[in-house]
């Protein structure tokens, strides 16, 4: 589905992040809520905001700022979930993702795609499937399987170590 | 693959369960002939829907064991240790062949000629003779009668060199009988003649065989004896349920009393049978006898109409999941439905808000019943495996299961099946000794390993009990020093010794081999427990044996919860494990000089602040209040805002992403549409003490 044929087109919902651009698969998108109460589960990395109460199933929201190594931004009434779907070691998952602002949906050929220059995008390139030029601005095209990957989540699992051990040293 | 195969391959799982259960029992008692007849029938019934469903090899491989347990039946072989043996193979086969149609390897055509081999070997007779017998035997078998015997020899029975009492039980060998001796002919001691016979017999018999069979017992005697013999129940169509006989009518059907006798008492209050008797109409043997038909024949149709009645139906059980889904999302829609109501004066809305309420926990409770299985199903398996493993290490062990008919969820019991399989290996491979050892050390040759189930509130207990040698503290600890579980130093009671078993890397086996001991062992097990939120614990005495304590929820998908808030964020509870709930002001916490323990009416408790644990923001209410818990014995206070109450809880899964969130079961939806979690409280204490531990060090 997702092979770079000579001349296709494939559609991206946009959204903003901290003033930068960034797009999703609209096959991986499965609809635009607006901000609804998340309850924290505790203990956990910062990113991971917690779950939501969709239609009856209890699904996890994660701060992309947080999780693009972004800085912590305010909530605004403009601020909303983007419920995707994953592919996390062969199994398909639900994930909602926080994200400032929800543009449009953009048709991309292609050839308006670049693969993700090595420098002087602030953030990890594994996460970029390319970089997408449209009006002259630059969307960043994330390839949300690696976002969410499996190492990704043992990474976590340090991060929430350090945090507990930072906190004993506290406490002792 | 045709339905009618898939239809012939859940059957014909179900008879080979049925084949494997008899004949671990027939092994047991080999007289049995029950037993006996259901290994004929599973194998008969096996081959004729084998033959209609297309499984032609099936259908003639079961032909062979048929025809010797023919001979079985009919008593010309016996069912020892070694025909069992080959006929389980057999199974085990026929398993394996019926499977082939379904993707899984070809069996192999050797082991099939050699299996028959063994059968034919066994047949002394001319094969196509028994096989009619066998036929019509199993035709008569399906049409059972119940027939009212009086048999009334005249007094000089004896004189004629007949023996009564052979009568009787060849009458007994015919089918299931009950006889009545009847005395009151009998005179007094002192004119008894005791060469003549004054006793006479009512028997009832419940047979496959006619009238005329029944007559022939009778045959030498019958022209020196009253001889009655009346149907009184026929196999096949049931007939009204309220069709049974009145005590008096019988009576009057036997000519034991004459019928306007009967309207007489009839129009009297008394209890007919005793009446009678007080009166001296008939006596109390008569009465007795009586009552004894009128039972039978109740107790016969009850039994038929279970065996007639459709009483069961096949239900793939992903259906059966969804329906507990819609259960569960309906519970949750229904606890929305009684807050909005509750919230609104409005006397017509709540009515119909609590009739929801009840039907809806009505629901519930139908429904997770559905899923509710005997967990006899799996012990039968054990005992093949005991059987099988006992064989192959050389050790003589019986397994003796108890409470096979306490129900767990269906989910509950598919998940158990891998561990209990560990333990039993385990207790197998370490726990009981050779044959020769236990002899020597003063026990029976026999190890036994008891499994046994019972309810326990919302729990079910499981304990895996064996006779063996016991856990080897000095070994365990030993061992886990080296492993580097814990410090040489470290002092530890019985107990925590006993449970470094189930820690990671950790396996006790002198050799590995492939019963136990591949280093993967116990702590698997744990593992699979903890996952059905239940608890293991282990307790032993050197040379007594070993005893698995394994305590599971009876359902993993709705639990009975307590609600509780903490810095306006809500929580549940699994109110299982809560025992109960008391207040704590800031004076005591100031008292307490900063320990977190509690006096409970003179025990002393250890808490937990979950507002610090979880790092909630704002200031602690003046009054808190703590939930008591009482974990595996352990009694531990959880420090809390508020206790809301009870809740209806539906357990949902956090997904992958909070898999190694620790602390946390699940989470749940409350009635408002919000997303409340559902803590993990053992796994909160440990946490915390380990925490506390650490920082002591």
């Amino acid at each position: 589905m997702n092979e770079t044929n000579a001349v296709s087109s494939y559609q991206y919902v946009t959204f903003s992040l901290s003033d930068e651009l960034f797009g999703v698969e609209v096959s991986r998108t499965r609809e635009i809520l607006s901000l609804t109460p998340v309850t924290k589960v505790p203990q956990m990395p910062e990113y991971l905001l917690g779950v939501i109460n969709l239609r009856g199933q209890v699904v996890p929201v994660i701060d992309m700022r947080l999780k693009l190594g972004l800085p912590a931004g305010e909530e605004t009434e403009d601020t909303c979930i983007i419920v995707v779907e994953l592919q996390v070691d062969g199994e398909p998952m639900i994930v909602g993702a926080l994200a400032d602002a929800v543009r449009e949906v953009l048709e991309i050929r292609s050839d308006q795609i670049e693969a993700p220059p090595r420098l002087g995008t602030r953030l990890n390139t594994e996460f970029i499937q390319g970089m997408g030029k449209v009006n002259e601005q630059f969307l960043i095209l994330l390839d949300i399987d690696r976002v969410f990957n499996s190492d990704e989540l043992s990474l976590v699992q340090d991060v929430g170590q350090v945090e507990e051990a930072q906190a004993e040293a506290g406490e002792a | 693959m045709s339905s009618l195969a898939e239809t012939f391959k859940d059957e014909a799982m179900e008879l080979l369960q049925e084949l494997e259960e008899s004949l671990l029992a027939l092994e047991e008692t080999p007289e049995d002939q029950g037993l006996i007849d259901r290994v004929f029938r599973a194998l008969h019934t096996l081959k004729g829907s084998g033959g209609l469903a297309g499984f032609e090899d099936v259908s003639s491989f079961c032909h062979e064991a048929e025809t010797v347990f023919e001979l079985v039946r009919s008593g010309d072989l016996k069912a020892d240790r070694e025909l069992v043996s080959l006929t389980l193979a057999a199974q085990d086969h026929l398993k394996g062949m019926v499977l082939t149609e379904f993707g899984a390897d070809p069996v192999d055509d050797e082991r099939t000629a050699e299996l028959v081999a063994a059968f034919q070997i066994l047949l002394p007779f001319a094969e196509q003779q028994v096989e009619k017998i066998s036929e019509q035997a199993l035709r008569q078998e399906s049409i059972q009668s119940t027939y009212r015997i009086r048999f009334r020899p005249q007094p000089n029975l004896f004189r004629l060199g007949v023996q009564p009492q052979f009568l009787l039980s060849e009458l007994a060998h015919l089918g299931e009988a009950i006889i009545v001796a009847q005395l009151d002919a009998v005179p007094p001691l002192d004119e008894l003649d005791p060469e003549e016979c004054w006793v006479y017999w009512d028997i009832l018999l419940t047979t496959a065989e006619d009238k005329d069979a029944i007559r022939d017992v009778f045959i030498f005697v019958e022209d020196d004896c009253g001889l009655d013999i009346q149907q009184i129940d026929e196999g096949g169509v049931l007939d009204q349920p309220e069709d049974y006989k009145r005590l008096g009518e019988i009576l009057v059907e036997r000519g034991d009393l004459p019928q306007d006798e009967l309207d007489h008492f009839l129009n009297q209050k008394k209890l007919f049978g005793e009446a009678l008797v007080e009166q001296g109409h008939v006596n109390r043997s008569k009465v007795q006898s009586a009552l004894t038909e009128q039972e039978r024949v109740q107790a016969l149709r009850r039994q038929r109409q279970v065996c007639d009645a459709v009483d069961s139906i096949r239900v793939k059980s992903d259906r059966l999941d969804k329906l507990v889904n819609l259960v569960g999302e309906m519970v949750t829609v229904q606890a929305r439905l009684s807050q909005f109501a509750s919230n609104r004066v409005d006397a017509d809305l709540l009515s119909v808000a609590e009739e929801v309420e009840r039907l809806t926990w009505d629901l519930r409770d139908q429904v997770l019943t559905i899923r509710m299985l005997p967990i006899s199903g799996i012990f039968t398996k054990f005992k093949r495996l005991v059987r099988d493993l006992g064989a192959e290490l050389g050790k003589d062990v019986m397994l003796v299961t108890e409470g096979g008919e306490t129900e767990l969820d269906k989910t509950v019991i598919d998940s158990l099946n891998d561990p209990l399989v560990h333990l039993i290996r385990n207790c197998i491979g370490h726990g009981i000794e050779l044959p020769q050892v236990r002899q020597a050390l003063g026990k029976p040759a026999k190890g036994r390993i008891t499994l046994s189930a019972k309810h326990a509130g919302a729990n079910v207990a499981l304990t895996i009990t064996d006779d063996g040698a016991g856990l080897d503290k000095a070994q365990i600890k030993a061992k886990a020093v080296e492993k580097g579980l814990v410090g040489a130093q470290a002092e530890l009671s019985d107990r925590e010794i006993y449970n470094l078993i189930f820690e990671p890397g950790f396996s006790t086996a002198q050799e590995v081999s492939n019963v136990s001991g591949r280093g993967v062992g116990m702590d698997v097990v744990r593992q699979a427990v903890d996952s059905l939120r239940g608890s293991i614990e282990v307790s032993s005495e050197a040379g007594q044996g070993t005893v698995f304590a394994v305590k599971l929820p009876l359902t993993l998908a709705i639990i009975d919860g307590l609600l509780i808030d903490i810095a306006s964020e809500q929580y549940i509870l699994p109110l299982s494990a809560v025992e109960e709930c008391v207040e704590l002001t800031q004076e005591e916490t100031i008292q307490a000089h900063g320990r977190n323990l509690l006096n409970i009416r003179d025990e002393i408790v250890p808490y937990v602040r979950l507002r610090n644990e979880f790092n909630l923001p704002g200031e602690r209410p003046e009054i808190e209040q703590v939930v008591i818990a009482n974990l595996e014995g352990f009694r531990v206070g959880f420090v809390v805002d508020n206790v809301v109450g009870e809740h209806q809880t539906v357990i949902k899964n956090l997904g992958r992403m909070y898999q190694d969130a620790d602390g946390v079961s699940g989470a749940t939806i409350l009635g408002d549409g919000r997303v409340a979690l559902i803590l993990d409280l053992p796994s909160l204490a440990t946490r915390v003490e380990t925490k506390e531990n650490s920082a002591c060090r």
